[in-house]
């Protein structure tokens, strides 16, 4: 364990606590047909939701273990827990919420947030959201923001035109494990010409060990409208590991702007697989914040699907891996309609053995006319034991695409060590320096408490790398 | 602060660059480093601000009797040391204004926002600089503009002990008359300089004490501010065999 604190550290005082494991209805380890009866049933799902997931987990067990990106090789699927609900209900106010969980959060510093800053919190405990709320003003106009379940209750028509429809089960192993085995999640319609200043915010906290988190996220933005969704995610320090597994869809409607920003800080035992697409119709905006740091492995390649004339895509991701940690990351876009753009940035640092990849995809099919994109990936590395790669795959069909790509690997300079030292700062508050002025780019699109709090991360992760 | 080099020789990436420099500078002394290029004068000031890539062989630094060569460049900039860079380095996504924010904070801790901000303001704009506070570290810079914030983060600063190496290159006149005045306006019993020029202009202004002339990694020649005017008329090449 004492290996642990050190590739944590930081996270441990902050992240690391757990309390104990209690709960209402609890999944036996493993996965099989029963089993996912068994969650289908607890939830009192449709017909249609139980025979969905039980075509997924076909699907799951044929399809093989991918064998590029991160090793997958110690992920035994029997081992895990696949539902877990500590809570009867989900609450709507966070004192309805049981106290042991309600102090998790509290430790998060999610109750203050939401009244400090935002429109809406969805925070999920295990496979249960336990908490949902949405602010009065925005829920008369129309905004729904509940969980996915709650979804699929109340909401079954917009449920069923979309769910499935962005990641199909089919499209890879991890996303029709989701399919057969999804438990929360937030759902999100914004109706058209609807625009919410205010970020939505769901935090996911895995708390048991051995666990499976496989939240699943639907976002529609109708014709016009705008919305900023924030997802946080942290796991305590646990010496085995956890997996996370979340398929978000995010459909953005002629006119549509949505922003989903993430940051995930896993503990280093996670292995977080997970697959984020999103469809952006005529003049939709689509742009995806990723931000990653911790886990054992991350496989996760935010991708936009420009499916109409005059959208647009950002992707904008930082990466951060410690020791024994693989952020294997990157973005895919997917021009399907003429006079479309998309940007891709990343950034990714790696620290003490820690392997950043970046992995891309711009694909600009022949006859798709006057695509614009550009795509920087930008590594930093801290020493030399630690390892970057990119590979970025550029599948241009059509000669009027203009294409822009660069990339860059960099040591942290000694003269820029030296600079910043030889004016009285210690080295790990400079290295702190040039780590976040290097993912400033990113950093600035976070809403300002998400930002301190990354830069808080970071520095602690700086202290005492040299 | 009191400064003494004690036949100092040090080498960088194994190549022999000082060999046995020995110079004291007491408190409230303005010195002159002149020297033809490739002499040494910036590994002097690289390795007095200590530059973890250049070795002491051979010798010792002195601050006020105690041997400064364990310390490294923060230990020595909380003694009062400061150099200011020939080539002042870029560091993308940092503001000037962070850097000043920590590096004042590295000597007062209690140091409120407010006031840093009143004492950057101040300095500033006496500095023509106020442009550059948010932008990043000497990042698209001019030469000029350069400088100028290497004298800003001096005059804010306040080291007992300044290196200025090559303060005067790239200015024009009107900048150099600026930035040097600003120096001269630190002078007292408790600031001494070494100042590290090609040029005797800068020290019609600054007035040293006195000037040594580098070559080949010794100091071959000693002597007032005169001596700066001799090398101007005759070179190097007349004073140096």
């Amino acid at each position: 364990m004492s290996g642990l604190k050190v590739l944590n550290e930081g996270y441990e005082e902050k992240y690391g606590f757990n309390d104990p494991e209690s709960f209402v209805f609890k999944t036996a380890k493993g996965l099989n047909g029963s089993i996912v009866s068994q969650i289908s049933a607890v939830k009192n799902e449709p017909a249609w939701m139980r025979d969905f997931r039980l075509k997924a987990l076909d699907i799951f067990g044929k399809k093989p273990m991918p064998t590029w990106g991160g090793d997958l090789s110690k992920i035994d699927f029997n081992k895990y827990t696949y539902f877990l609900n500590p809570s009867e209900k989900t609450a709507h106010s966070w004192d309805e919420v049981p106290a042991d969980i309600k102090k998790t959060f509290d430790r998060l510093g999610i109750p203050a947030a939401e009244q400090k800053f935002l429109g809406g919190v969805g925070a999920q405990y295990e496979s249960q959201t336990v908490y949902h709320k949405l602010r009065e003003d925005l829920a008369k106009q129309g905004v729904i923001f509940t969980d996915t379940d709650t979804a699929l209750k109340e909401h079954p028509e917009l449920f069923k035109k979309f769910f499935g429809t962005v990641v199909p089960p089919g499209d890879n192993k991890f996303a029709a494990l989701n399919t057969a085995v999804w438990s929360g999640g937030s759902f999100v319609y914004i109706p058209a010409g609807v625009k919410v200043k205010v970020p939505l915010q769901a935090y996911f906290r895995i708390n048991a060990k051995n666990i499976g988190q496989f939240e699943r996220t639907l976002i529609i933005a109708d014709k016009d409208s705008e919305v900023h969704y924030i997802e946080g995610c942290t796991a305590p320090v646990y010496s085995t590991d956890s997996l996370h597994s979340a398929v978000v869809e995010v459909i953005a409607l002629e006119g549509a702007k949505v922003r989903y920003t993430t940051i995930q800080n896993w503990s280093s035992n996670v292995y977080n697989l997970v697959t984020k697409r999103a469809f952006a119709y005529k003049n939709a905006v689509v742009e995806w914040v990723d931000g990653n740091l911790g886990s054992a492995l991350t496989m996760k390649y935010p991708c936009v699907v420009l499916k109409g004339e005059g959208a647009r895509a950002d992707i904008l991701s930082v990466a951060y891996a410690g020791a024994n940690q693989h952020q294997d990351a990157g973005a895919k876009i997917i021009h399907l309609a003429s006079n479309t753009t998309s940007r891709v940035i990343s950034k990714s640092v790696s620290k003490s053995g820690g392997r950043s990849t970046y992995r891309g995809l711009v694909r600009i099919p022949s006859g798709v006319k006057n695509v614009v994109t550009s795509v920087r990936c930008d590594a930093l590395l801290l020493d030399s034991k630690s390892r970057s790669d990119t590979y970025p795959s550029m599948k241009v069909e059509e000669p009027s695409a203009t294409v822009a790509h660069e990339a860059s690997v960099g040591r942290v300079g000694e003269e820029q060590l030296f600079y910043l030292t030889s004016r009285g700062l210690s080295k790990s508050e400079a290295l702190s320096l040039i780590v976040l002025g290097f993912i400033a780019e990113f950093t600035k699109e976070l809403p300002m408490e998400y930002s301190v709090e990354l830069n808080k991360l970071i520095s602690l992760e700086m202290e005492g790398a040299l | 602060m009191k400064l003494e080099l004690i036949d100092l020789h040090v080498s960088f990436e194994g190549k022999r660059i000082l060999s046995g420099v020995s110079l004291v500078i007491s408190p409230g002394e303005v010195h002159a480093l002149m020297g033809p290029n490739g002499s040494g004068k910036s590994t002097l000031s690289s390795v007095l601000a200590g530059h973890p890539s250049y070795k002491v062989e051979q010798g010792d630094i002195l601050v006020d009797g105690k041997s400064i060569l364990s310390l490294n460049a923060s230990e020595r900039a909380k003694l009062g040391l400061f150099l200011s860079f020939q080539n002042p380095i870029e560091v993308q996504g940092v503001s000037v204004s962070k850097l000043l924010f920590h590096a004042l904070k590295s000597q007062d801790p209690k140091l409120s926002f407010v006031d840093f901000k009143k004492r950057v303001s101040d300095v500033a704009s006496k500095l023509n600089v106020e442009f550059a506070l948010e932008r990043d570290i000497n990042v698209g810079f001019s030469g000029g503009e350069k400088k100028r914030l290497e004298v800003l983060q001096l005059l804010l600063l306040k080291p007992k002990l300044a290196i200025l190496d090559e303060l005067d290159s790239g200015l024009d006149i009107d900048s150099l008359n600026l930035l040097a005045s600003a120096v001269n306006d630190l002078r007292s019993s408790d600031f001494s300089a070494l100042v590290i020029t090609h040029y005797p202009r800068i020290l019609g202004v600054l007035k040293p004490d006195f000037v040594h002339v580098l070559s080949q990694g010794k100091i071959v020649m000693s002597g007032s501010k005169e001596l700066a005017s001799e090398i101007e008329k005759h070179g190097y090449g007349a004073l140096v065999k």
